[in-house]
Order: structure tokens, then sequence, then C-alpha cells
């Protein structure tokens, strides 16, 4: 099978667990990303066809909810809370030092495709702000030479 | 669990429950909400797990929903002795079976210890932290395990909804809400029972509920406790308000941020279908209904009512306006009632003890408990619950534990980035949805975030227009270029190139996106510059006059030294800056050259001498 076909046949798949409801499409586009850590285009234009909904509909959901992203992201996501509580406690000097870290911004991914960065607006455990959550993994009361060491556990993974 | 027939059988196998349950039994209950698995308390629960079997001891353990002193976690509360352990580490959990459970010997260093005092505290319900609250919405969490429904029945769930299906008639329940004058605890503090009644006058079927689980305001996370420690009282809540209504279906719209809260919510959903309270003929009533549960996509605006209705219906969450009210025309044009999942959880509280107990609680116009998120710049951060009407100062300081470090206290911040910053001179302020209002801030779903002498105000004001201007959806002008010009404005002013005449044209922008904007995101975002200026107004006056950042956040008007009479020259700040700014010989006092420093700060955060300046 083809990368486009298989792509295509996991994408019918998931349309048709959701009961080809036009409704559900956000939730169709959610598991499509749960399924390839992205939506791949090609996964867009097979759901908007088995849902009836135009492809122009379909890109403008895609890209309205933050969560959703249209570019394949990395190994391991790195969420940085900009939450009120982590802002006062000083994310934006933790998310300074992630991106010299990274060498990345926000939204971006590392060349080795090992990382991606991301902000969120507040995950609610502001009792360990500021907070850096890798993947499902939460870092708590987070300093600028944390960042480094976090970092590191996970290069260092498989060598 | 077996199919509940009707209210009786109910009753029936809630005495059984009850009438099993020993008091004297030995129970470790340990939280395991989301900041508590942060801190790793599912570690700790899985070597307290190892280690009871290793000495043969048959106690349950019971991982809980969020107790609300996340400042402490992970907890640990062993009954019936109820004594609590915070900060629990894998390590201790030795100690923790062989002394505690074993032969009942305390450990000390376990105990939670009142800072002011240095008393130790054995019990939950005696330290200060929980003391002065009123934990009637939330106090379950601490006891119950949110995956099993027998759990919450023992505790006398469901026997609301009973009641309301066998003795009460959906008027009843109505007026019992009015007369409660429960207003919702979202933001909008809108009377619930009016919006009930209002939708069950309604003409058009089906009818909708919802509960709003979309919890945005960044520094609240009241709603995602309650989803998670005690998902069923949430769902009785929205079943009670569906037989009144006259609804058939509800959903529980949940942020997308909160995997736990829809695991936990989908097993409260499928089990309360297996036992007969969801699905067709609700306990042998003759009462259909269902509740399915919708992810959010990450985006504050759908936090909004018609945005919520759009994203629910599958489409990008832009708001509409509301000239036809939603309880007429909601969720695909059908009568729809929205409220807040705190508001849904007050219901059967209000069914179980009567509008007249609801109503002694809390002010004149504000019944009942309001549960808030303690955060930011405070000593104890977690989750309260205090009857409406408890002052600012009793929260922060008899709760909250004061400001750490003795810093001095600046603001609090209510209401989320629609809400205000209040001031010191404020503090003795009665918290209920009016005094709020009032003072220019709101009640919002409950974040209070509080700020030390360390603070900018400018920068929180410029914080809160980037967050909105981010969130807007971009569908009316003067929500969309409004917001983002106020923030172009205090982004020159944080960056020193703030002018005359500035705070003049903010007022005036402010007054046009407040007028001029479809939905509440734009109508209350010009709050948080106008709540700090009314108050805070010298602070915007030093960036732009005296281009100085009091608090020493603004990274173009301060500059970092050190003090020679402090340094060691241990040389931990040049080896941590990043453009190497700084030199010095080893042992000798460091200098920074402000021309290469880029204010980063990390040579502030390694210092253990305290010898770096900030002006």
């Amino acid at each position: 099978m083809t990368k486009a076909s298989s792509i295509a046949a996991k994408t019918k798949e998931i349309v048709k667990k959701h009961g080809k409801d036009k409704s559900a499409l956000i939730a169709v586009l959610q598991d499509i990303q749960e399924s390839f850590n992205y939506l791949p285009k090609d996964a867009l234009k097979t759901a908007g066809k088995a849902l009836g909904v135009p492809f122009s509909r379909v890109y403008e959901v895609a890209t309205f909810y933050t969560a959703f992203s249209l570019k394949p992201r990395g190994e391991h996501i790195v969420k940085i809370c900009m939450g009120t509580a982590c802002h006062v406690r000083g994310a934006a000097a933790i998310q300074d030092k992630m991106e010299r870290t990274l060498c990345i911004k926000p939204g971006e991914t590392t060349p080795d495709n090992k990382f991606s960065l991301e902000t969120v607006n507040c995950v609610g455990a502001c009792a360990l702000g500021p907070v850096v959550v890798i993947d499902t993994e939460y870092h708590g009361q987070m300093t600028m030479n944390k960042v480094d060491k976090v970092i590191g556990k996970f290069k260092g993974e498989g060598e | 669990m077996i199919k509940i027939q009707n209210a009786q059988v109910l009753h029936q196998i809630q005495e059984d429950l009850k009438r099993s349950y020993d008091p004297n039994q030995k129970i470790i209950t340990i939280c395991a909400g989301t900041g508590c698995r942060g801190y790793g308390c599912i570690k700790v629960k899985d070597a307290l797990e190892a280690e009871l079997s290793k000495h043969n001891l048959n106690v349950e353990i019971r991982a809980t929903g969020c107790f609300g002193f996340c400042e402490k976690g992970p907890l640990v509360v062993i009954y019936p002795e109820k004594i609590f352990y915070q900060q629990v580490k894998v390590n201790d959990v030795k100690d923790i079976v062989e002394k505690t459970v074993a032969k009942g010997e305390i450990l000390e260093k376990l105990l939670y210890r009142d800072p002011n005092t240095k008393e130790t505290v054995l019990k939950e319900e005696d330290v200060p932290f929980y003391k002065k609250q009123l934990r009637l919405v939330f106090g379950s969490n601490g006891i119950i395990d949110p995956t099993r429904i027998e759990s919450y029945i023992t505790i006398g769930g469901y026997s609301a909804l009973a009641k309301a299906l066998t003795e009460m008639n959906p008027e009843g329940i109505i007026n019992e809400i009015k007369k409660a004058s429960l207003r919702g605890r979202g933001g909008g503090g809108f009377q619930a029972g009016t919006k009930w009644e209002g939708c069950r006058k309604a003409h058009g079927s089906p009818k909708y509920i919802i509960a709003n689980g979309d919890e945005g305001d960044p520094g609240a996370y009241m709603d995602r406790s309650l989803m998670e420690g005690n998902p069923h009282s949430i769902v009785e809540g929205m079943i009670i308000g569906a037989y009144a209504i006259g609804a058939s279906h509800g959903y529980i719209y949940v942020r997308n941020e909160y995997p736990l809260a829809v695991i936990h919510l989908t097993m409260a959903i499928e089990s309360a279908r297996e036992a007969g309270l969801l699905g067709k003929n609700i306990l042998g009533s003759g009462f259909d209904f269902d509740i399915s549960i919708n992810k959010g996509g990450g985006a504050f605006v759908c936090g909004e009512s018609s945005a919520l209705f759009a994203s629910i219906e599958g489409r990008a969450g832009e708001p509409r306006a509301k000239y036809v009210h939603a309880v007429e025309k909601g969720l695909w044009d059908k009568p729809t009632v929205l409220n807040n999942v705190e508001t849904w959880a007050n219901v059967p509280l209000i069914i179980n003890n009567g509008a007249d107990w609801y109503a002694s609680i809390g002010t004149e116009k504000s019944k009942g408990t309001k549960i808030f998120s303690l955060v930011g710049k405070i000593n104890n951060t977690g989750l309260v619950e205090v009857p409406m009407g408890m002052t600012l100062r009793e929260i922060i300081y008899d709760i909250g534990g004061g400001i750490p470090n003795g810093r001095k206290f600046k603001a609090v911040q209510t209401g989320g980035p629609s809400g205000g910053c209040i001031p010191e001179s404020l503090l003795d302020l009665p918290v209920d949805f009016d005094k709020l209002y009032e003072v220019g801030s709101m009640m919002g779903s409950g974040g209070m975030i509080v700020m030390d002498d360390r603070s900018c105000m400018v920068d929180v004001a410029k914080y809160f227009l980037s967050f909105l201007q981010e969130e807007s959806c971009g569908k009316c002008v003067p929500c969309r270029e409004g917001i983002r010009r106020m923030r172009e404005i205090l982004e020159d002013i944080c960056a020193g190139k703030g002018q005359e005449g500035d705070i003049e044209l903010l007022e005036k922008i402010a007054t046009g996106v407040a007028d001029g904007s479809l939905c509440a995101l734009g109508s209350s975002a010009p709050n948080p510059v106008l709540s700090t200026l009314r108050y805070f107004r010298d602070e915007y006056d030093a960036h732009i006059k005296e281009h100085r950042c009091p608090a020493g956040v603004c990274k173009a008007l301060i500059t970092y030294s050190i003090d020679a009479g402090k340094c060691t020259g241990c040389t931990l700040c040049s080896k941590v800056c990043p453009v190497q700014a700084i030199s010095g010989e080893k042992k000798k006092a460091h200098t920074i050259d402000n021309d290469k420093c880029t204010r980063c700060g990390a040579c502030f955060e390694s210092c253990k001498f305290d010898a770096i300046n900030v002006k």
C-alpha cells in the first residue's frame, strides 16, 4: 500500500467510527492527529469527502483550533505553560531558555525531528509553576538551569 | 453495577453499601489529580501497593480526585484516623506502611507544619488551609473513587435525582433552583433557574443541555478537578436539569488539555448508563436522557456559548450575535441551556437539602459557595471552596497563607483574561458576583492570581491582551483590530517607547472595543487594561515618563548589576550567562557588561548569594 492510500484507509476507518456524521468533524480530526501526530493533507481530503464537508470547511476547522497541526511534529512535544500563574512566576524566561536550548521557536520542530516546541495557555497545574509538559510528563518548578537537564535526559535516549 | 429499576431499589442499594462500609476500616486515600500526578503521586501509589502486599496488609488504597492543597502534593490521608501526610515521596512509603499503617505511629516529618506556630497538624480538617473553607461541592473529591459509581452512590449520590424524579415535577425543580438563587459559575453569573424556565417554555424540540467544561481562563482549574474527581455530581446535576427543562440529550464540552477529565467523565457516563441512570426510562420514571462528550480543540473563545455551539456542530468556533437567546435557539437552533460544570454540580446539593438551606449560605445576591483557584505568588497554591462573601484578605492570608518569601502583596487578578486586578486597598472586599464587578473585575470562572511587588502591572495587562489577541476569532473588527492596537501600545510602553497620550489612547480604544465587539471576549477584553490603569496608573507613568519598570520585569527598562560586596566570585553566573556578558576573576567580584547583556535573568536565578541587583 502506498503512503497516501494507507492514510486514506486509516482516515476512512476513523470517519466510519464516528458514524459519518458531519458534526463529528472535529472529533475525526482529533483522531487523525492522534494516529499520524499531525493532519496530513490526504487525510483531510479523504475525511472531507467521506463526511460530505467541503475541503474549504475542513481547512477552516483544521486551522482555527490550535490543537491541530498541519505540519509533522517531532518525536517529543515540549509544551511550555503560559498560564497567568506560570507567567507571574517567570514562564517567559523559561520560554527564552527553551528556545535557546532547542534552537527553535514555538510552532517549530528541530531538524532531527526529535522535539517540537509549543506554548499552551494553561495546563492547570499552577502549584507546579512554571510548568513544562514533555509528551505527558509534567516538569514543575522549572528554572532556566533545569531546562538543560530535562532536555538532556531526552537527548540521551538510546545513546 | 446492576441496572437500577426505580428509586426504591437505588435507596436499597445505598443502604446496603452504607451498611457494608465499616467506619473503622483502614483506607489510604491518595490524591491523583493532575497536580499531584505532576509531583509523581502514581509512583507513590504503586509503591504503597507493593509495600502493603509485601507485609500482607489488606488495606484499600483509593486514588481520588484533587484534594485542593496542590502546594503540598502528593497528599495521602490514612483513615479512619484521618492522618494527613503531605509531600509524600516514594522513599517515605516504607515508613508509612511499617510504622503508621501497621503500628499506628505518626511520622512527624510528613505532617503539615504551620509556618507561623511551627507546630505540626495531624488531621486534614485542622490544617489552616482547609479550616476556613466550606467544601460543599468539592469536599467529596478527596473521599470517593471517581472511577467507581458505587463510591459516589455510597455517599448519597443520585439520591437527588431519585427525589427529583419521584417527588418533584419539572416546574417544582425550576422553582427550587430559582428560590436557591443559583447563579452561573462560568463567568456571567446569570440566574440558572431563569435560564431553565426560559428553555422549558421555549417552543421547539428536541431541547438540549450542555455542561461547559471548556475552562479556558489561564490559572483556573477547578472545573477540571471536579470533572476528574467527582464526575457523577455533574452527570447527576445534568439529568435533573434535563428533566426539569424537558431536554433529551446533553453534551459535556471538555477542554482539549484535560485528558484525564475525559477519561473519568466517559467512565461515569458509561457506568451511569449501565445502572439505568442514563438512557431510556431513567429509574423507571419514563424519562429518557443521554449524554455525550465533546472534546474542544484548544480555542479559548469556545467557552463563549454560541462559539461552543458552533464547535459541537463541527464548525470553527465563531460566536454569533445573540439577539435571539440560546434558550430559544441554541445548539442546532434548538432551545438549549448551557451551564458551567460547577453550576451543574451545585444542583444535586440544592435538590437534596432544599433551596432555603442553600440560600442561607452566601451574600444577599450571591448564594452558596464558590471554588476559587488560588495561584501565583501565594504560599498555599490550591483550590479553595468558600461561602460567597468571604473577604479577599481571608482567602489570601488565612487560607492561602500569604505571599512567599516575605514579599509584599501587590494585586490579585480575578475573572480570567477578561477580569481585572484588585489592589491592596480593596483586600477587605467581600467576594461575590456583584462586588467584584463594582471594583472593575469579575468572578469569571474563579481564578485568583496573586501578584507581589515583583509583578509589573503593565506587563500583566500586556500579557492578557496578547492572550486575547491570539484567541480572538477574528470575526468582528473592534475585537480583532482593537485588541491588537492596544497590545501594540502596551508593548511600546514596556519597551520604553511609551509616549505622552498613550494612556488616553488606550482608554479611547478600550471604549470602542467594549462597545463594538460581538461577544463577551471582545467586550470584556479591555478590563485588564482599564483595571490596571484605575489602580496602578503610577506604574504606567513610571514606564512612560521615567523609562523605569518599578517591578524590575520589563527587559528594556531594567539593568542587572553585581553587588561587589556580596559577590564571592564563585563564577556560577558567568557560566550560565548565554552571551558571555559577565566577567571577573575567580574569588573576586564579577561585573556585567550591559551592552552585551540580554536581560535573560539566568545570572539572577543562579546566584546563591543574592548579589545580583535588578533595577
